[in-house]
């Protein structure tokens, strides 16, 4: 390099790391160690004798563990490689993951969960030692219930797919609490909403209706009406959907369910656009849930456990999984699920470092800026729809014309058909200019489908430049058409072959089974 | 390997307002009104999309404007395997796809319309694969890729991953006289294996079987667990149907509607007069899914459901049956139907509730399009 700065070209000349880093059991060299533990000396040999015959028969290895052997600076360096082939939310324009929130979790709370008084705490402990952890839990489940409008919340689940399954066994514990629960075998969602409810509404053993948008592309309050009976346990609705349409009719949905003695769930596992603005029980909704980890601030799963948060109507409020925290006066003790509750649907109470996160998160905005957030996220997502709109071949089904919420799950049908460039292939060349991107859930309703949600984390220079890097692919999809199907150029990994996803013969998910499965690769 | 079948005057009536290319007195006056053949050009950009990742592939063909003469013009590498007769005529197609099916090729791409997909799946056996680079005036039969270039992308992904799953199709062709005379009744005259590319490594996320014969199988075993004893079923023609057929282990006519009573077939092969004598049994129901592109549930292909039998089995009259992807597929626009009495189809319009699975099901708008008021109100 030499002085002045030579200037940057239009479109970032990203290059991924590739370090061809082996599996780390193949770095195992026997002997090895990161750790040479100290010999017990004789005093602590004598004084507790030999600790592990005290091991009940069945937890007693037999054999040691195959784990790798290695010296910790190699340990390091390999996870460090690692890390370097990957486009992590902190590196990447993240807005390509649309559905997902992918907003910026302040390193600021990473702080506050490191501390011992947090992380040395035990989820048993004596309520009496740990009134500072269950009043922040108690405290975050007031102010979402605040947000949500809901009379009591539980934070008790870890992700939002289990957050959704706690909200369709509570459901359905209280069609059987009335005796209505041999009779209610129906639950009605639509095409746009999350997969998980249809999904949660099946694994709990009802019969799913799927609904399709009307004409206009909004929710069909008609084919609701058509689709609810007697029959009818819950419907189970995303809003906005995944489209970025907000149902203009959801106050109809819900009182055409009750009409019919249904209940009402709603999935805010993205509340992002809607946060201070608008509330579920306002709409009046019985259930709904929060995915802790989308719109309030805390990691998402791949880089850390998710929280779900459970909302109920008074009615519910017996029902919802245990345990929880009670404040009596200032003091907070924990109860175990009352009779009607739908019991742990995971261990204690919930991933308590995520809630503290939230916790900070929401502390730090205030009411105004919970408000700001909604606001901020919502402009975003207009002019980002605005940039892209602009690119020939790109365009937003349903509802055209209409301004969006927080996201928009957009088509390059135009420019398939034009050039036989599909979505995915623009996503794997969007990579080559170091853009994550994504299509949609599954079924493809939206053809050649992307959804971008930008969020209120990003400034109109980074919405500028994922927009530029769209529009480069569409012009490269026209223009050289051989450089956008044969990307990507400069990634770590060019292509993976699903064609072993599909055939369990061939998954290899532990180290073990691979050894098993293909002796030949590892020399076993 | 892949192969290639033009047919030369496919699309010759469309631009000329001849609604359709059939019959040599049409292509002769379409010729008079200027037009054009633009199957080759078509089938060139399809196959331009391969020459640019694999320039030196070899593609099997008929000779001349029946293929090679496209395959030469996309620089890539013809091999003749089938001369055309002189004069031309449909059963040069049929005869080509046979040719090119026994000398191994795995993919027929074919460029043309209903007529051509139609002679193609007569010609074709079974294990074969085709796809349709669109070049014809109708195109009802969802065998097509949306585009030359797609198709061409598709192909090109066969030779590169050689493991495209594939599906069921039907081919559906209309009459051109009668289309010409302002009415559309397609018929169907078979069924292509026709490839598709699932969604890839994201689509793992979904618990949806990305594989399009799983969820016709779905939807089938739902038609199956909803069937009750003592009603006589009348089963319509098409891929989804002859999997229920499967899944109730009984023959199943390809393209006729057969009556299945208590686990067995009463009637195959049924005419209207033999439905209406089986109606007249006791309790029915017919069991139809959605025939080709254009959404038909009644009307198109399986006219032996005619309104007087709907009328006969008298309150909901039809189940519906067809995986959630052929839904998605008509792109918003609703489910038809046409029996030709306009009370009938005023009582099946509105919505219908199209069994997709053993525990799903999905409310989805029915039009009559052939009369006005009976559309499901936004």
């Amino acid at each position: 390099m030499s002085l002045p700065i030579a200037p940057k070209p239009a479109h970032r000349r990203f290059h991924q790391a590739r370090w061809d880093e082996p599996v780390i059991f193949e770095l195992s060299t026997p002997g090895e160690r990161g750790v040479l533990v100290t010999a017990v000396e004789p005093g602590v040999r004598d004084a507790v004798g030999d600790v592990v015959a005290s091991l009940p028969e069945g937890l007693a290895r037999r054999t040691p563990p195959a784990l790798p052997e290695m010296g910790q600076m190699r340990v390091l360096k390999h996870y460090l490689r690692l890390s370097q082939e990957n486009l992590g939310a902190d590196l990447n324009v993240d807005v390509g993951q649309g559905t997902c929130t992918m907003k910026y979790a302040p390193k600021v709370n990473e702080q506050l969960i490191t501390t011992p008084k947090l992380s040395a705490m035990h989820p048993l402990q004596d309520p009496a030692d740990a009134q500072g952890a269950l009043e922040i839990i108690w405290r975050t489940e007031r102010m979402l219930a605040e947000i949500s409008g809901m009379d009591e919340v539980s934070l008790h689940t870890q992700g939002g797919s289990a957050a959704i399954w706690a909200n369709i066994a509570m459901i359905r514990a209280y069609h059987e609490a009335n005796g209505e629960g041999a009779q209610r075998r129906e639950v009605i969602t639509t095409i746009f909403s999350h997969p998980s409810n249809a999904a949660a509404a099946k694994a709990a053993g009802y019969d799913v209706i799927t609904l399709h948008p009307d004409a206009d592309g909004y929710p069909d309050l008609a084919a609701l009406k058509r689709a609810l009976s007697p029959r009818t346990a819950a419907i189970m609705v995303t809003n906005p959907e995944d489209t970025g349409i907000y149902n203009p009719a959801i106050r109809e949905w819900v009182d055409a369910a009750h009409a019919v003695g249904a209940l009402a769930s709603y999935d805010q596992a993205n509340a992002n656009g809607i946060l201070g603005i608008t509330r579920a029980r306002d709409a009046g909704f019985d259930v709904c849930h929060f995915n802790v980890h989308k719109t309030f601030g805390t990691p998402h799963g791949s880089g850390g456990p998710g929280t779900g948060a459970n909302g109920v109507s008074a009615a519910l409020a017996p029902f919802l999984p245990g345990p929880r925290v009670v404040r009596d006066g200032d003091r907070y003790s924990v109860h175990e699920g009352g009779p009607q509750s739908i019991g742990a649907i995971g261990p204690c109470h919930g991933v308590v470092p995520n809630i503290v996160r939230a916790y900070a998160w929401m502390m730090a905005l205030g009411a105004e800026g919970l408000r700001a957030v909604a606001e901020t996220a919502v402009l975003n997502n207009n002019y980002l729809m605005k940039r892209i709109l602009e690119i020939p071949g790109a365009s937003a089904p349903y509802a055209t014309g209409r301004r969006r919420i927080e996201q928009v799950r957009y088509s390059w049908q135009e420019l398939f058909e034009e050039t036989g460039i599909s979505s995915e292939e623009i996503g794997i060349r969007a990579s080559d200019f170091g853009m994550h991107y994504w299509t949609s859930h599954h079924p493809y309703v939206v053809p050649q489908p992307f959804t971008l949600e930008p969020t209120e984390s990003y400034s109109k220079a980074e919405l500028d430049e994922y927009a530029d890097v769209l529009a480069e692919v569409a012009r490269e999809a026209r223009e050289t058409p051989e450089v956008v199907r044969t990307a990507p150029h400069s990634q770590s990994v060019h292509h993976t072959h699903h064609d072993d996803l599909d055939d369990p013969e061939r998954w290899a998910i532990t180290w073990r089974a691979y050894r098993r499965k293909y002796p030949d690769a590892v020399g076993a | 390997m892949i192969g290639l079948i033009v047919n030369p005057i496919a699309g010759i009536g469309g631009p000329a307002g001849l609604a359709g290319s059939d019959g040599a007195d049409v292509q002769r006056r379409a010729g008079e009104r200027g037009a054009r053949p633009r199957a080759a050009e078509r089938a060139v950009a399809a196959l331009a999309v391969v020459a640019a990742s694999r320039p030196d592939e070899h593609v099997v063909t008929a000779a001349g404007p029946m293929g090679e003469d496209a395959v030469r013009a996309a620089g890539l590498r013809p091999i003749v395997v089938w001369h055309q007769r002189s004069p031309t005529s449909p059963s040069d197609t049929t005869d080509a796809a046979r040719a090119l099916a026994d000398v191994g090729v795995d993919l027929v791409l074919f460029a043309g319309g209903d007529g051509t997909a139609r002679d193609v799946a007569a010609g074709l056996p079974a294990s074969t694969a085709a796809l349709g680079i669109p070049a014809g005036v109708k195109m009802y039969s969802p065998a097509f890729a949306v585009g030359p270039s797609a198709a061409g992308a598709l192909a090109a992904a066969w030779l590169d991953e050689r493991a495209l799953p594939t599906a069921e199709r039907e081919v559906l062709d209309v009459d051109e006289e009668q289309l010409r005379r302002a009415r559309v009744e397609p018929r169907l005259y078979g069924t292509l294996r026709v490839p598709y590319r699932a969604g890839r490594t994201q689509a793992r996320k979904a618990a949806t079987p990305a594989d399009e014969q799983a969820a016709v199988r779905l939807a089938a075993r739902g038609a199956a667990t909803r069937l009750r004893p003592g009603i006589r079923y009348l089963l319509g023609p098409g891929g989804t149907m002859a999997e229920v057929a499967r899944e109730l282990g009984v023959e199943k006519t390809p393209l006729g509607v057969d009556v299945v009573l208590d686990g067995r077939v009463v009637v195959a092969g049924a005419s209207e007069q033999e439905l209406l004598a089986e109606v007249a049994q006791g309790p029915a129901r017919a069991v139809v899914s959605i025939i080709g592109g254009q959404g038909f549930l009644l009307g198109r292909g399986n006219q032996q459901l005619s309104a007087r039998v709907v009328e006969a089995i008298g309150d909901d009259p039809v189940m519906v049956v067809a995986p959630e992807q052929k839904l998605i597929d008509l792109a918003g626009r609703p489910l038809l139907v046409d029996t030709g009495d306009a009370g009938v189809d005023a009582r099946l319009a509105g919505f219908a509730q199209v069994v997709t699975g053993p525990s799903t099901t999905s409310i989805y708008p029915v039009h009559a399009p052939e009369i006005e008021g009976a559309v499901h109100a936004p």
